[in-house]
């Protein structure tokens, strides 16, 4: 299985997502430039953390526009899987990929801190190596992660199961609807999520329940190619 | 031309940059102050004289990167 990291001006989570999936899965991962316009040789994309374009105007509202944004939208119509972390899951909410935006915390401050979530759905080729309704404890570090939708798309969001992962309990940090920390497209082949579970996949980093994503990924594309190989 | 770009939040999406100018408002003795929303004022120099063209393209620009509709309201004036 080969993984493309998408790298924008301004990304800074590319070398953590790179390093999760040598680390967790040990596939093939390349770092690809925002100019690309080919994606064809990837069964998955990885859209990191950062702040692209200096985040001027909204976050990631520049960035969907680059041109390896194009192969992106081609590469979700194929059924490719598709993982859009913090800055990555904005990109994909700008570019229309997922439904809904991120706003400005409620609270107004940037927030770098652990969070407890609940894996919402497992049914899912992200998160298939979780319990449904398992609580998660994956890092957050955004000030723009508010998720916001209308009240028609969030029963949209419910009926179809589309939402993957919620803050727990009462943490809800930023105060995103429904406290929705990541959410799938319709397929199911695309997802954004605020938490960096890149950054969770060793004991040394604080949690390790990160790497199940990954995992999870890779059993996916397996089954879905019929190929037990390790490739 | 010259257009003038303003970009808000819609009034049923919460603001948090505007609720908070309103708190220090009201703390430092502005209590009439309701309501506050902050957005965006852009500035455009358009090589065209041709007023319509111009409107269907800024709409154009606003729905496509100035604003995102899902959370933001524009408008524009053309000025020249």
């Amino acid at each position: 299985m080969k993984f493309a990291v998408l790298v924008f001006p301004g990304s800074n989570c590319d070398i953590d997502c790179y390093k999760a999936v040598e680390d967790t899965i040990g596939q093939k991962v390349d770092y690809v430039w925002h100019t690309t316009t080919d994606l064809s040789g990837y069964d998955a994309i990885l859209v990191p953390g950062g702040f692209s374009y200096g985040d001027y105007l909204r976050c990631g509202a520049i960035a969907r526009f680059a041109p390896v944004m194009n192969e992106v939208v081609k590469a979700a119509e194929e059924g490719k899987f598709i993982l859009g972390i913090c800055n990555g899951f904005q990109i994909l909410t700008e570019a229309g990929l997922l439904p809904g935006a991120l706003r400005r915390n409620n609270g107004m401050k940037f927030i770098c801190d652990q969070t407890q979530l609940e894996v919402a759905n497992n049914n899912t080729a992200f998160t298939s190596e979780y319990n449904e309704g398992e609580i998660i404890n994956i890092p957050i570090a955004h000030g723009e992660g508010n998720y916001y939708c209308d009240d028609e798309t969030l029963a949209q969001l419910k009926a179809n199961n589309q939402i993957v992962f919620r803050y727990a309990g009462n943490t809800n940090p930023n105060g995103s609807v429904d406290n929705i920390a990541g959410i799938s497209n319709e397929r199911g082949n695309v997802v954004g999520m605020m938490p960096h579970p890149e950054r969770a996949v060793d004991q040394l980093l604080g949690s390790e329940d990160g790497k199940r994503m990954f995992t999870s990924i890779l059993n996916a594309w397996r089954e879905k190619n019929g190929a037990a190989v390790n490739s | 031309m010259k257009a003038k770009v303003y970009v808000t939040i819609k009034q049923n999406v919460l603001d948090p940059q505007g609720s908070a100018v309103q708190g220090a408002l009201h703390t430092m003795g502005f209590e009439e102050v309701g309501k506050v929303r902050i957005g965006k004022y852009l500035e455009l120099n358009l090589n065209t004289s041709d007023r319509a063209e111009a409107e269907a393209r800024l709409t154009a620009m606003c729905e496509k990167l100035l604003a995102n509709t899902v959370v933001e309201d524009y408008r524009f004036e053309l000025e020249g």
